[in-house]
């Protein structure tokens, strides 16, 4: 499905701030996997996402999604298979639009836009109906201007908008990290389910170890730019945020550093 | 008799105010839908009087002068936008740039600084008559919202709209960015374009002053509409860019009339702007400030404290 090979990437190359990011990453994602990635400061998790969504471009290795070699192909092309939740609530929606409008948007992701109306009484109907699926009562405000929401409607209706027409592949990237608990633990929930229900593979960059733990079926520990432990289904099962604290220091011989880290409740 | 001549004066002034509404749009569409401060308009502003009027002078049928204005116009806002996009080149200076380049480019098409158009038939001739320019250009111009308000609608008008609101999220979408803005520059260049080209047929000459200050005139039209008429909707906000720019010839000619002298009114327009801009602004700091502190009361009174 997702497929990373040997992937690097250097950041200010050639000054004093130097820096790989990204340090041969191999990554092998299977129809169907949920993977979490967990890492300290500067591990390299978000520029991996950016790599895989054309963000950025790798300096060295490939990526392919479905076999196909997209390393270099432009990340509007790119996004025909990948649907993203940014962190920042405000990233993920037009705040002057209205929510059907953003729907919209979202609807014809991968298609090719024309001078067709976006909005007909049926993509309403079908809208509504996906919005009550999220039981946020964003269903009866759809003509509502997004910007009035609050972070965690504009994280689900994001969310929403990011899955509805079943990409190949989903990245979040820790797109519950700036939500307060209550809300960031309903995304968490909504995520859960909607990733469930459409079988959808899915790339999840998270701060939170519990989250890490409790979602997906394998998880990945990343730090200074490399892929340092990788957790399969069977060990997944009996992990817990005390061993996954041990295994980094044992690895690393150093403590776990990350000043927005939750290690769970 | 003074009643009637003021009379005269504002129908002369809302027929201005109609055909300066369409440059009005066009401004409109950079600025607040693309947000791309786009400077270009003085010199397309002048692109499409210049091409009207060589159109027209050289026999072709007003009408297609016109049509020949507005693609002029399309051509010029495509270029900015090529540069801005492929080029990198900061939007204002892409605007700028073009502006100067399309100075040259209009003493071209015209071959002189000045064209008359005095004793040709132009596409308003047939509308002489007391009221019948003025309804008719009332049509001409709700058509031409009616289609910019249905294009703003279409999977390619929301992906524009969007292009404005929040590039990063359409581009994950899967649209070219780069795409939208050269449409939407284009488009909007075309529009001025084609008002350009009306007044030039309106005044009876094209000359290569008349587009100088055009941004600022637009500017002042969308933010004096936007400010008195609304902008909760789209539909609502070209409305609003309309009858501002009607609204703003008006403002003009009072100014005229109470003897100002006609070399102030470009400062005039400046001041304008400038005292729209800051109102709005000033006002809803303060709007925010007192609703904060009654909730801020508010919430003492009760006694309780939320938590962080």
């Amino acid at each position: 499905m997702l497929k990373a090979e040997q992937v690097c990437k250097l950041f200010n190359a050639g000054t004093a701030d130097e820096k790989f990011a990204l340090q041969h990453v191999n990554l092998e994602l299977h129809e169907g996997d949920f993977v979490t990635i967990i890492g300290s400061n500067g591990a390299g998790k978000s520029t991996l996402m950016n790599v895989i969504s054309g963000v950025m471009i790798p300096d060295i290795g490939t990526i392919r999604i479905q076999g196909m070699d997209v390393t270099t192909m432009p990340e509007h092309v790119r996004s025909k298979w990948i649907g993203r939740v940014f962190q920042d609530p405000m990233a993920g929606t037009a705040p002057s639009m209205t929510i059907e409008e953003n729907l919209a948007l979202a609807f014809a992701r991968g298609g090719r836009r024309g001078l067709r109306l976006g909005l007909g009484r049926r993509r309403r109907e079908w809208f509504r109906s996906q919005l009550e699926d999220l039981g946020l009562g964003l269903e009866d405000r759809l003509t509502a201007r997004v910007g009035l929401l609050s972070g965690g409607e504009r994280q689900a209706l994001s969310l929403l908008m990011a899955t509805f027409m079943k990409p190949s592949l989903l990245l979040l990237d820790e797109h519950t990290a700036a939500l307060d608990p209550a809300r960031a633990e309903m995304v968490t929930r909504l995520t859960e389910r909607i990733v469930r229900d459409s079988a959808l593979t899915t790339l999840m960059v998270t701060h939170n170890m519990e989250q890490a733990i409790r979602l997906g079926n394998r998880l990945i520990m990343m730090d200074k730019g490399r892929i340092i432990l990788d957790i399969g289904p069977d060990e997944k099962g009996i992990l817990t945020v005390d061993k996954l604290l041990r295994e980094f220091e044992r690895l690393r011989g150093e403590k776990f550093v990350d000043d927005r880290v939750v290690l769970g409740s | 008799m003074l009643g009637g001549a003021f009379l005269d004066v504002l129908l002369k002034s809302f027929e201005a105010g109609l055909i300066y509404a369409i440059m009005a749009l066009g401004v409109y569409m950079t600025f607040r839908i693309l947000d791309f401060p786009d400077l270009t308009v003085d010199g397309s502003f002048t692109t499409g009087a210049a091409i009207a009027a060589v159109s027209i002078v050289n026999g072709l049928p007003p009408i297609i002068g016109t049509i020949l204005a507005f693609a002029g116009g399309c051509i010029a806002g495509a270029l900015t936008g090529i540069m801005h996009t492929k080029g990198k080149i900061n939007p204002l200076l892409s605007g700028i740039l073009m502006m100067i380049a399309l100075y040259s480019i209009n003493l071209r098409i015209m071959g002189k600084s000045n064209i008359s158009l005095l004793n040709q038939d132009t596409l308003l001739t047939p509308l002489a008559g007391q009221y019948t320019l003025a309804i008719i250009m009332l049509i001409f111009i709700l058509v031409i919202r009616l289609l910019l308000n249905l294009f703003l609608r279409t999977e390619v008008g929301l992906a524009l709209r969007a292009t404005g609101d929040n590039p990063r999220m359409i581009r994950s979408f899967g649209v070219h960015t780069d795409h939208t803005i050269i449409i939407g520059v284009s488009l909007s260049n075309g529009l001025v374009a084609l008002s350009g080209g009306l007044v030039a047929q309106y005044q009876g000459y094209a000359d290569i002053q008349s587009g100088v200050g055009m941004i600022v005139i637009g500017l002042a039209s969308v933010i004096i509409g936007e400010a008195i008429f609304g902008h909760k909707t789209i539909a609502r906000t070209t409305m609003a860019v309309i009858l501002g720019a009607v609204l703003y010839r008006i403002i003009i000619a009072i100014a005229l009339q109470l003897e100002l002298n006609a070399t102030d009114l470009k400062l005039l327009t400046a001041g304008i702007v400038i005292i729209a801009l800051i109102l709005p602004m000033t006002e809803r700091s303060l709007r925010e400030r007192s609703i904060s502190r009654k909730r801020a009361d508010e919430l003492l009174r009760k006694g309780g404290h939320l938590d962080a």
